[in-house]
């Protein structure tokens, strides 16, 4: 069951979304959250939404993943929606006691909705068609100036890219150690929250046991084949700009332009 | 006789709708008798740890039934959770998964959520822990402290603790060196044997499978390809040995000499066979 969560998780496939390269990639997601928070107007938001939908159709990623994505933050959707619809000052629309919601509020709440929704969406399309490997490389040469004022960028690529390699491992782990005590008995299903809760605390004693047993396997492995750190290491799979990734970035920028046109005269 | 336990058209699917696809089972119908000592083999990825992942419910099939005692345990929550107690489940490499602070309370982890009597719960950790030849003094140590072998008792003897009609062991002797596969191994007979028990047990280990099952089923691709008795199971010698498996040493041996033209039987898969039969070839021999 926890197999389900499919957060940001790669999803193997050969489009052209796939085979962008991966530092094109993030900073068209830069771009699309820019883009996303200057909107303001209807057509703002429909260009951006377009924009989406056109991004989705691209990368062949089932739609179906995507809302399956976004269940996870469903709660805090929630959240902000109600706090926004009862929080906002304005023309009163309905009385319910001592609250009211106004139009001001409606619409304040629908576009944060939407908002978040959006932003997952572009996030998780970065993750769905990057493998973790590539992303990561990306972020290390985007970030790749900083070392000159002794950032340690390929030490944090590296273990963003190890955490990465080892969160379904862990969830994996979590899976089999519940189903073994599932077996003898234990209840993660019923009783309050609070039950619940206490029945999850028997399951962290041999997850962590077994993360610290992985990351010694691991730093010894690593050791043994005489890792020591960025400098001069060259990679399996090179990252290369191509024309395709040039005109992706442009058609990103064009969006954010118009996005920004447009609401200089406010739609 | 009614069988105690009886999966019907299995079928399991894992992360359907997704790429990462794969139907790990898919019809397999198979029932178990008490006092049956089942021997399941099958290549690595064929699906035997999903296939008694139902039996005791903790997977759902993607489409079939599973019954214990006639019943279909997923009718609701409370008969899944309470058919974990009589189907006891012991997992591949169950020594990663003890958590309790002390070896006595981990045993006890069944029992107490049986919601049986403090005195119920003491006799039966004790009697399970003297079943696998457990000391007293463990009993107060941290599992973590104890050896590799140590702890795969423990794990065994926390499933035995809550008495199950059907006890079912993921290759319990995976990675122990002969002795301890041996003691073990021992231990599931005379569970058997006390107890009346249905039990099933997953292993690569053909000589283990030939010695000690009365009935062997083997998994090949998601499906059974052959269920029976050792005996009937291993005279597919060449049919096991093409599916990639391997046949117990005897049945190897056998089969390297009926391809050099001896005429032997095609039932052999213990030594004592092996031998009954040259010396039955080798008196022909004399005779002529
Ligand atoms: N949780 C899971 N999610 C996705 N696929 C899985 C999962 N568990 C098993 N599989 C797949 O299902 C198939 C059957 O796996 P299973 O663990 O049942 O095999 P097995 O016969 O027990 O193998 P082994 O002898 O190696 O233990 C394999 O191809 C495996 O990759
Ligand atoms: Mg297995």
């Amino acid at each position: 069951m926890l197999k389900d969560i499919t957060l940001g998780q790669f999803f193997p496939g050969d489009s052209i979304a796939h085979r962008l390269d991966a530092r094109c990639k993030l900073l068209l997601v830069v771009v699309y959250i820019a883009a996303l928070f200057t909107a303001k107007g209807v057509v703002g938001y429909g260009l951006v939404i377009l924009a989406t939908v056109a991004m989705v159709a691209v990368s062949r990623i089932p739609p179906k993943a995507l809302f399956r994505g976004l269940k996870p933050v469903v709660v805090i959707i929630v959240f902000t929606a109600v706090l926004n619809m009862f929080f906002t000052t304005g023309t009163p629309l309905v009385k319910l006691g001592p609250v009211t919601i106004t139009q001001e509020g409606l619409i304040r709440a629908g576009a944060m909705v939407l908002r978040i929704m959006l932003l997952i969406c572009g996030t998780f399309l970065l993750t769905y068609t990057t493998s973790p490997i590539a992303l990561t490389d990306g972020m290390e040469r985007l970030f790749n100036p900083l070392k000159k004022i002794k950032v340690p960028v390929h030490e944090m690529s590296m273990m963003m890219s190890m955490a990465l390699r080892f969160i379904p491992t862990l969830i994996e782990e979590t899976d089999k150690i519940m189903s073994a005590q599932k077996a003898r008995g234990a209840d993660f299903e019923t009783g309050n929250l609070f039950q619940r809760a206490k029945a999850l605390l028997p399951l962290l004693v041999p997850l962590f046991v077994s993360a610290f047993r992985r990351a010694d396997d691991l730093a010894i492995a690593m050791e043994s084949r005489c890792y020591h750190g960025g400098d001069g290491r060259t990679r399996m799979k090179q990252l290369k700009w191509k024309t395709r990734d040039t005109i992706a970035m442009l058609l990103g920028l064009a969006l954010l332009a118009a996005v920004i046109g447009l609401r200089r005269f406010g739609l | 006789m009614t069988p105690i336990v009886r999966a019907e058209a299995l079928r399991h699917v894992y992360s359907a709708g997704t790429p990462f696809e794969k139907v790990a089972i898919d019809g397999i119908d198979l029932s178990l008798t008490a006092g049956q000592l089942v021997g399941v083999i099958g290549h690595t990825g064929s699906g035997k740890s999903t296939f008694i992942q139902h039996l005791n419910g903790l997977l759902k099939p993607t489409s079939g039934a599973v019954y214990f005692e006639e019943q279909d345990i997923h009718r609701s929550k409370e008969a899944t959770r309470d058919v974990r107690f009589s189907v006891g489940l012991v997992f591949q490499y169950p020594e990663y998964q003890l958590f309790e602070e002390t070896v006595y309370k981990d045993i006890a982890f069944g029992p107490k959520n049986m919601k049986l009597s403090e005195s119920e719960v003491d006799a039966r950790v004790k009697e399970a822990a003297h079943f696998v030849g457990l000391p007293d003094e463990l009993m107060e140590l941290s599992p973590l402290e104890l050896s590799g072998g140590q702890k795969r008792r423990i794990a065994i003897a926390g499933v035995i603790a809550m008495r199950p009609k059907v006890l079912i062991l993921d290759e319990p002797t995976a990675g122990l060196d002969p002795g301890g596969c041996r003691d073990i191994l021992q231990n599931i007979l005379d569970y058997r044997s006390e107890t009346g028990s249905a039990v099933l047990i997953v292993t690569h280990n053909m000589d283990d499978a030939a010695r000690i099952a009365d009935r062997l089923v083997v998994f090949n691709h998601g499906h059974i390809a052959f269920d029976g008795t050792p005996e009937a199971v291993f005279s597919h010698t060449k049919e096991l040995m093409d599916i990639g498996l391997d046949v117990p040493q005897s049945a190897r041996i056998a089969q390297a000499l009926r391809e050099r033209g001896v005429a032997l039987p095609d039932s052999i898969y213990t030594p004592d066979q092996l031998f009954a039969a040259v010396q039955a070839l080798r008196k022909g021999a004399g005779a002529c």
